[in-house]
């Protein structure tokens, strides 16, 4: 008895030891954050954090409840557009609330997009993803409020609060920063809450979650409209920093670019898809200016087929091992 | 708090202090430096399906303008960048801000693909700095996406679909075939030659639309045959210009007396494509590197240092980096309004143009030439492609100012 107590008592103090520890690195990483545009340029870093939560959306569906959408970037683009079209021309609007409304509308279409898809499992709900997500293109080719292959541009940054003048690349950073740090802490929650605890069960054995009781369709469709808010309000600040929304964050390139990025940084790890982020986001930012840019591709494929070679479970998955192994 | 801590404390908040002045002075310095230096952006596609006719080329170009003024104006240096923007609208953008927020760029030259080019022509009208248009064609650019901040320099949708459909009318070429790439160029292009063959007393029998790319145009070519006219038009591009070429010769429309009019063509794809394939085909350019003693001898410089001729695309950024270079050492400043006043008074003679002109809309007007492939036997050198059937003056070759819908023209 009293080594039963002895023993869960230890593993409880281990517990509590790598939860300080995990709510320490968070920590660093949010003053890391809060200190990285005196060191890099504010619009590099946004772009990072964009797409670093683009991937931790798909993360939230691919790592978490083992749905790989293919279609990922109809959300994206969905937020992008709607937020832009919102700036540009109703300019009372906020960027706030611009934001939001791309939100949810990249939600509703992942309400949508989602009710169909989750009929379907496997290779076949991919390929319906895909196939929604290339209606969606089509449309935001031949609507007139996108300004099809040309784009939006122009797009304002606006006031934020009506206060904060976004024009300026440092109040912009620490305004993409927050939301960054908002959409992570909304991933970070729905994992760790027993909804969350169900859509793992759910990744592990569905038949299973759902002799256990559980209705699984409405499990994995709430995932993939929360999935989808997400990639939309990446795709929805994304617009605002840079001023523009083009057919480019709509094409199926992007949906294949998300799953890169997260494969390489670690799927099913918290901070995996902005490992990922950065590293395909800096690979495109530093060979776009070298000598070695037409070799941007074929670079990639290198470190991808490397990763998947020798860490299977990605950047972050490999490090974990690496930190269990020696830091108990 | 020990005084190894207070210590500790004291360093790092002199350490951030110390990282924020130099950050600071970082700043200022850089700003002095940017009226020190006139510095220039080439952003082009340097590895996509565009790369021949701009890409690695271009920036040749430009260097051999910067080399030409000895690297400076007047006693400022003139520092060039180049970078890959993958006809990425994201891309492009971003690497122009990137390169005006911390390198201090004063132009940016080359922009490719029209998405491109009006992000970054947005961008630069925004942060009040310069750019020249020369590789993306989208007559929009100087029309409702017109900035007092760019100019467009080498040619244009309109002017080559419009003017090749005048010229070729105008030569006795009544009925029309139009064949054209199923987007938004393409539309544009069919518009255009449709309204100006009809303005001008031809006639258009027949439109048929191709997905964007495609391999196989054996079906489209039997169509343009079986309608009988004299005249093949092609709106499209690059590789879809290529096979649509190819198969019309395999099909024997050449030689049963139809022409193939291409609405865009450039000295690179006609050298891939040959001239047994391509002999007859007519189109409109904006230069052509055998058209005078300048634009011969600017040619044969080039040829010596990259093994290739120019495109009417590469002269033109040679040309119009010359033109923004003495305009900066005229005025004596970068700034865009006073360099971009002062290209509008200046009329440009040079191996590119004769008395060229920007219009208050940013589009520089001169004249545009209707070219013919030579057949195999006429050509005596390995690019000697194309032989001059008519010139288009500049005031007809362009969008009229009267139908301009630019902010900056009082309509």
């Amino acid at each position: 008895m009293n080594a039963k107590t002895l023993s869960l008592s230890l593993t409880e103090q281990r517990e509590a030891r790598q939860r300080r520890r995990t709510g320490y690195m968070y920590l660093a990483l949010i003053a890391i954050g809060l200190a990285a545009p005196w060191f890099a340029y504010p619009v590099f870093l946004m772009k990072l954090l964009c797409f670093g939560l683009f991937a931790c959306s798909f993360n939230l569906l691919l790592g978490y409840t083992g749905l790989l959408s293919f279609g990922h970037a109809a959300f994206l683009a969905m937020g992008g557009y709607c937020t832009g079209y919102l700036m540009s021309e109703h300019s009372g609007i906020g960027p706030e609330l611009a934001i939001l409304a791309g939100t949810l509308a990249a939600a509703a279409v992942g309400a949508v997009f989602g009710a169909i898809a989750i009929r379907r499992q496997g290779i076949y709900f991919a390929m319906i993803t895909l196939a929604l997500s290339q209606m969606l293109y089509f449309l935001f080719l031949k609507s007139p409020f996108t300004g099809g292959e040309d784009g939006l541009h122009g797009i304002s940054r606006g006031k934020l609060l009506g206060m904060i003048d976004l024009s300026d690349n440092l109040a912009m950073y620490y305004f993409v920063l927050a939301i960054t740090v908002a959409g992570f802490a909304l991933v970070l929650r729905v994992v760790h809450s027993p909804f969350g605890q169900i859509l793992k069960a759910i990744r592990e054995n569905e038949p299973r979650a759902t002799s256990l009781g559980y209705d699984v369709n409405r499990y994995k469709w709430l995932a993939f409209v929360i999935s989808s808010a997400i990639a939309g309000l990446a795709g929805s600040t994304k617009a605002v920093v840079f001023q523009l929304a083009t057919l480019t964050d709509a094409h199926w390139h992007m949906s294949g670019e998300v799953v890169l990025m997260t494969l390489l940084g670690g799927v099913g790890t918290l901070l995996g898809p902005f490992v990922g982020a950065g590293i395909v986001v800096s690979l495109q930012h530093l060979l776009s200016q070298s000598p070695l840019g037409t070799w941007g591709g074929p670079i990639l494929g290198l470190i991808f087929v490397i990763c998947v070679l020798c860490f299977r479970s990605g950047v972050v998955g490999w490090l974990k091992v690496l930190v269990s192994r020696n830091f108990r | 708090m020990s005084a190894t801590q207070s210590l500790r404390a004291s360093r790092l908040a002199k350490a951030v202090a110390i990282g924020l002045f130099a950050g600071l002075a970082a700043t200022t310095a850089q700003a002095n430096i940017s009226d020190n230096e006139v510095r220039i952006g080439y952003l082009d596609d340097l590895s996509g399906p565009y790369s021949d006719l701009a890409g690695p080329g271009g920036y040749e170009a430009i260097r051999m303008a910067v080399e030409d003024f000895d690297n400076k104006v007047g006693d400022k240096k003139i520092v060039l960048f180049q970078a890959d923007h993958k006809n990425n609208a994201d891309l492009g953008a971003n690497t122009a801000r990137e390169w005006i927020d911390r390198r201090g760029v004063d132009l940016i030259a080359g922009l490719n693909a029209s998405p491109v080019a009006i992000a970054v022509s947005r961008l630069v009208e925004e942060k009040n700095r310069f750019a020249i248009v020369s590789t993306a064609a989208a007559a929009s650019l100087t029309n409702e996406y017109c900035t007092p901040n760019h100019i467009h320099y080498v040619y244009d949708t309109y002017s080559v679909s419009n003017g090749a459909a005048k010229a070729i009318v105008a030569n006795g070429g009544k009925t029309w075939y139009l064949l054209s790439a199923d987007y938004a160029f393409g539309h544009a292009m069919e518009e255009q030659v449709s309204k100006a063959v009809a303005e001008n007393g031809g006639q258009v029998l027949g439109k048929a639309r191709h997905p964007f790319p495609t391999s196989d145009f054996s079906s489209y070519v039997l169509q343009a045959q079986a309608s009988g006219a004299q005249i093949v038009g092609l709106a499209s591009a690059g590789s879809d210009l290529v096979n649509a070429i190819s198969t019309a010769q395999q099909f024997g429309l050449m030689d049963a007396g139809q022409t193939m009019a291409s609405l865009m063509v450039f000295i690179t794809d006609i050298k891939s494509i040959g001239l047994q394939t391509a002999q007859g085909t007519q189109f409109v350019s904006g230069w052509y590197w055998d058209m005078n003693d300048e634009s011969r001898a600017w040619a044969k410089r080039y040829h010596e240092r990259t093994g290739n001729m120019p495109t009417m695309v590469q002269a033109g950024m040679y040309s119009s980096t010359t033109q923004y270079l003495k305009a900066v050492e005229a005025t004596g400043s970068d700034d865009p309004k006073a360099v971009r006043e002062h290209m509008i008074k200046t009329p440009i003679n040079d191996m590119f143009a004769k008395d060229g002109r920007v219009r208050e809309d940013g589009r520089m007007v001169h004249d545009m030439y209707l070219m013919q492939v030579k057949a195999p036997a006429d050509s005596t050198s390995e690019w000697d492609l194309f032989e001059t059937k008519s010139v288009i003056p500049g005031d007809e070759a362009f969008l009229p100012l009267s139908e301009s819908k630019c902010k900056l023209v009082n309509n």
